[in-house]
């Protein structure tokens, strides 16, 4: 547990790494809701191709890692209202601010974009009065 | 080529995502519980992976174009409009009941459980709907399209 953060950093400094590759190489912004959407709704298929092999890669290392690694266990709730409520949050509220956590939080912010600023602010506003409602208030997760 | 590197880029953020505990729903809603056991470990993922972050950008506003050839992101719209703002807060708390974002929940595909399964198919169905649902939003109150990530 004391070690977590440097964890944190060192995972963080690969997603960093991720998203200067992308952006250096191919001139394209690492957003994972951008790049999913944009084949979910069409309009990005004249990159599918593209889209579909950096979704490929981030679908397909981590579990080849995690033998390798600690223990891990995403420690995911079996609700199924839960999952499917939250799920269908995070997939429409990021297609409506065009951006997630990795687009509008990590490109966005490092580009001193004020959208960037803006959504992050709001996300992990919505995400800390969904814990104090729904753990504190309701007790429901 | 690009789909090469794309699919490396794909692959460094997964590994990213999986080392720094961002696939632990458990982790991402301690750190969004400010008023519980507070986990302070997303301020450093977030916190390496934005300065590096910042200096690309500097490199890339020096070039006219990508590695690849390609061309580089437009500079940033700076317009706040109420679409960022309620969309980012919807998908905030989605985050918070789940304790997943998309990257998370794509890199832990593989080794979620039907779980994990169920919430990347409710996520794509939420996108899937964004688009009709947005045209009736923005009825009266037209907001300029955007499209940054």
């Amino acid at each position: 547990m004391e070690q977590d953060w440097v964890w944190g950093l060192v995972g963080g400094l690969l997603i960093g790494a991720a998203a200067g590759l992308y952006l250096l190489a191919n001139g394209r912004i690492m957003g994972a809701s951008g790049i999913l959407g944009g084949l979910v709704d069409g309009s990005g298929r004249s990159s599918g191709a593209e889209r579909l092999s950096f979704l490929a890669g981030l679908i397909v290392v981590p579990p080849l890692l995690v033998p390798l690694y600690r223990v891990v266990d995403t420690h995911i709730t079996s609700n199924v209202a839960v999952i499917v409520i939250a799920g269908v949050l995070v997939g429409f509220g990021t297609r409506l601010a065009n951006g997630c956590t990795s687009g509008h939080g990590v490109c966005g912010m490092s580009r001193l974009s004020l959208r960037g600023f803006v959504a992050t602010v709001f996300y992990l506003l919505g995400g800390g009065l969904a814990l104090v409602l729904g753990r504190h208030v309701l007790g429901v997760i | 080529m690009r789909n090469l590197f794309a699919f490396l880029s794909g692959g460094l953020f997964g590994a990213g995502l999986l080392v720094s505990g961002m696939v632990d729903t458990a982790k991402v809603q301690g750190w969004l519980d400010v008023f519980g056991a507070w986990d302070p470990t997303l301020a450093f993922v977030m916190g390496g992976a934005v300065v590096p972050m910042f200096f690309v950008w500097r490199l890339a506003a020096r070039r006219s174009q990508s590695f690849l050839g390609n061309p580089l992101p437009r500079p940033a719209a700076p317009l706040v409009d109420r679409n960022l703002v309620l969309g980012s807060l919807l998908f905030g708390a989605g985050w918070g009941i789940a304790g997943l974002c998309p990257g998370p929940a794509l890199a832990s595909l593989g080794f979620g459980g039907w779980q994990g399964a169920l919430f990347v198919a409710a996520m794509i169905a939420g996108m899937a709907i964004m688009p009709p649902l947005r045209a009736r939003l923005d009825k009266g109150n037209p907001a300029a399209p955007l499209s940054d990530y």
